[in-house]
């Protein structure tokens, strides 16, 4: 079958299955059976973590930044699409309404609204990783933790998007919508779920995803190779923070209601250790822990009545054994089930994606990774 | 005037609680190039050893020396042993790998150690029983009318005490010899017949230990200890260090008597800027960033040539 009819085919069956889970998700269900809300909450902040992991991946898993403050570009865009919402999208909703109809008119406004929140974050990605991202390891991790605390601190101080209070709808003095509306459903979050995936994939399969993985073998090899490393990380980390954004703007019309305790220091590490479970440098693996993560304190409650309390015991606990036995995450740098996806084999037999045989890329000789981006970068010149 | 000099005894003797938190983030990083991020905790399990101890003695609350300095010795202790847990058990075998493996490694120490605190003892914050009687004495004059609590003074005096304890260890006796052997190569060091296990778990005992005396002395000035405590203050203290020029002693005092005061002037004089007080907690995160884009080696430390 020709490669694009085959996009084509996913992506019918793709917004097929979004649009079947969203009305079986509903209230109204699917074929007379609908899920309570509880669990598509559920599967909703689900499809949110998927994002932010897959995204927080291609800067920590395959590029090797360490950025422990990718709640705090979620919050830029959670806090930035939704004050589009509340003060200066009304106006334009209802005259696009007269124009192409309410459903159509709410989802217009609503992808304007997500794509500010994903420029405003890539902006502050921007700002934050050209000087950041001259320094390296743990330091990179400290001043992205600093960042992030800094532009929480500074949410906080504003009064327009309730400060301390939290942010519902629009604050007294100022005139906008009264609560924030709930845009976001499966189809939306599943959506974007479904493109961060696709998107990460591409990057990482391209040859600017080799010279990240290079940078995340050996800066200082990569440099000598010619590569541009400041330019490249700072490219994964403005897209990285761009799809945080997104996570942001869909979580906030999703719950309707921002607050930025939801986006402290340890947010950001819940991200880290969905990657970390997954595997650093692995999207299914990111999609896996993600799934996981949020999940488990869900199924934790369960737990007969002290147990729950230990719930996040459990979690560090599990962090540490993963450090102790499997230091490269659960399934490292390997992928699964996605064959069906790739594209019909173009490459030759030795030269696939780098990891996928299943070797730990620093167990093969030094020079693999960087011929390997070499000879992608002429393929695609 | 008044108000400068009260800011600044204020400012100073926060700043002294985060230099000896400090000394322990840079001393750690100075041997292995690891960021405790479990030294926070430590702080914190320090605070709360201070306070069963004197639970579990008896000791009220009221104006004596004696206690304070037993508990001081006490959660010194606890917190030693603790530190050299989390060395053995946590640190030592995942040495070997990447230094993200580590961080990360480090924060689920204090992950855990916070989150067992919370289901042990609960979120909520408890009295820490007060021993200098710095609410019933009345705070002794300077000039006009700054003035300085007995509190304060002993928490500075006891700090100064420890640091000056740390400098004469670590420059003039042969364990601190072998601790900057250490941290200087720690190959070379091993050859040289050196035990770096050792030396390692000994630096962690201090470090830890200093980091507790940091918690009982701030639950003498601010009662209220919770097991998240650690977290914020853990932070700065490690900015403090960095600021200082990390791996550098001197400078992690330097470091922490800066941002404590840089802290309480943002509170003291913000508001007649424009900066609202609210702002105290990003202070310390806003100077880190600055130091590493001006002098990534910090105010003492010196530059480390990258060999291939």
């Amino acid at each position: 079958m020709p490669t694009f009819l085959k996009r084509i085919l996913g992506l019918v069956v793709v917004v097929a299955l979004l649009i079947g889970m969203n009305t079986f998700m509903g209230r109204e269900g699917l074929f007379g059976f609908g899920l309570p809300y509880y669990y598509a909450e559920i599967i909703n902040l689900t499809g949110i973590s998927i994002i932010l992991a897959v995204s927080l991946n291609l800067i920590t898993g395959y590029t090797g930044q360490f950025s422990i403050g990718h709640a705090g570009f979620m919050a830029v865009g959670a806090y930035s699409s939704v004050f589009m919402t509340v003060y200066y999208s009304e106006g334009l909703e209802q005259s696009l309404t007269g124009l192409v109809g309410a459903t159509l008119a709410q989802s217009l406004v609503f992808l304007g609204v997500i794509i500010f929140g994903a420029l405003v974050a890539a902006i502050a990605g921007l700002v934050v990783g050209i000087p950041s991202l001259r320094l390296r390891g743990d330091y990179l991790a400290i001043v992205t933790l600093g960042f992030a605390e800094i532009i929480r601190i500074i949410i906080l101080n504003i009064d327009r998007v309730g400060g301390a209070t939290g942010f519902r709808g629009r604050v007294p003095p100022w005139d906008g919508r009264l609560i924030i509306p709930q845009y976001a459903n499966f189809i939306w979050i599943g959506g974007f779920a479904v493109i961060t995936i696709v998107v990460v994939y591409n990057i990482v399969n391209s040859d600017t995803g080799r010279a990240l993985i290079s940078i995340r073998e050996d800066e200082l090899a990569a440099e000598a190779m010619g590569i541009n490393t400041t330019r490249h990380k700072v490219l994964a980390f403005v897209i990285s923070s761009a799809f945080a954004g997104i996570a942001g703007a869909l979580f906030g019309h999703f719950r309707q209601f921002l607050h930025t305790n939801d986006f402290q220091f340890i947010r950001s590490i819940e991200i880290i250790i969905m990657i970390v479970l997954g595997g650093m440098g692995s999207i299914t693996g990111a999609v896996l822990g993600a799934i996981v993560i949020t999940i488990l304190p869900e199924l934790l409650r369960k737990l007969p009545g002290d147990l729950y309390s230990y719930r996040l015991v459990i979690y560090s606990a599990l962090l540490i054994v993963i450090m102790l036995t499997r230091p490269q995450g659960v399934m490292g740098a390997k992928e699964f089930g996605l064959s069906w996806l790739k594209r019909p084999q173009r490459r030759p037999e030795g030269d696939k994606p780098a990891g996928e045989k299943g070797v730990p890329i620093a167990q093969q000789p030094a020079t693999a990774v960087i011929d390997q981006g070499k000879e992608q970068g002429k393929e695609h010149a | 005037m008044d108000t400068f000099v009260q800011q600044l005894i204020n400012g100073l003797n926060v700043g002294a609680i985060y230099a000896l938190i400090a000394l322990g983030y840079t001393m750690v990083y100075g041997i292995l190039r690891l960021i405790n991020f479990a030294h926070g905790d430590v702080y914190m399990v320090g605070a709360f050893a201070g306070y069963f101890i004197a639970l579990s003695l008896g000791l009220a609350a009221g104006p004596s020396i004696f206690s304070l300095a037993l508990v001081l010795l006490g959660s010194m202790i606890i917190a030693a042993i603790v530190g050299m847990i989390i060395e053995r058990f946590a640190y030592r075998p995942v040495r070997k790998y990447s230094r993200m493996t580590t961080l990360i490694m480090a924060i689920g120490v204090s992950l855990l150690i916070e989150n067992l605190f919370v289901a042990r003892i609960g979120a909520a914050p408890r009295a820490f029983p007060d021993f200098l009687g710095s609410q019933s004495q009345p705070p002794i004059h300077l000039f006009g009318n700054a003035a300085i609590s007995k509190a304060q003074i002993i928490i500075f005096l006891v700090s100064i005490a420890l640091m000056v304890l740390l400098q004469w260890v670590v420059f003039r006796t042969k364990v601190g010899t072998a601790m900057r052997a250490v941290s200087f190569n720690l190959n070379s060091a091993k050859l040289m017949g050196i035990n770096t296990d050792a030396i390692i778990s000994l630096t962690f005992a201090i470090g830890s230990s200093l980091a507790a005396a940091g918690g009982v002395l701030t639950a003498q000035y601010n009662p209220n200890i919770d097991p998240l405590m650690g977290i914020l203050t853990g932070l700065k203290a490690f900015v403090a260090a960095v600021l200082g020029g990390i791996g550098n002693i001197p400078g992690a005092v330097l470091g922490g008597l800066l941002i404590g005061a840089a802290e309480t002037f943002v509170v003291g004089y913000g508001s007649q800027i424009g900066i609202a007080s609210t702002y105290r907690d990003a202070v310390a995160f806003a100077i880190l960033i600055l130091v590493l884009l001006l002098r990534p080696s910090g105010l003492l430390g010196s530059t480390v040539q990258e060999k291939v």
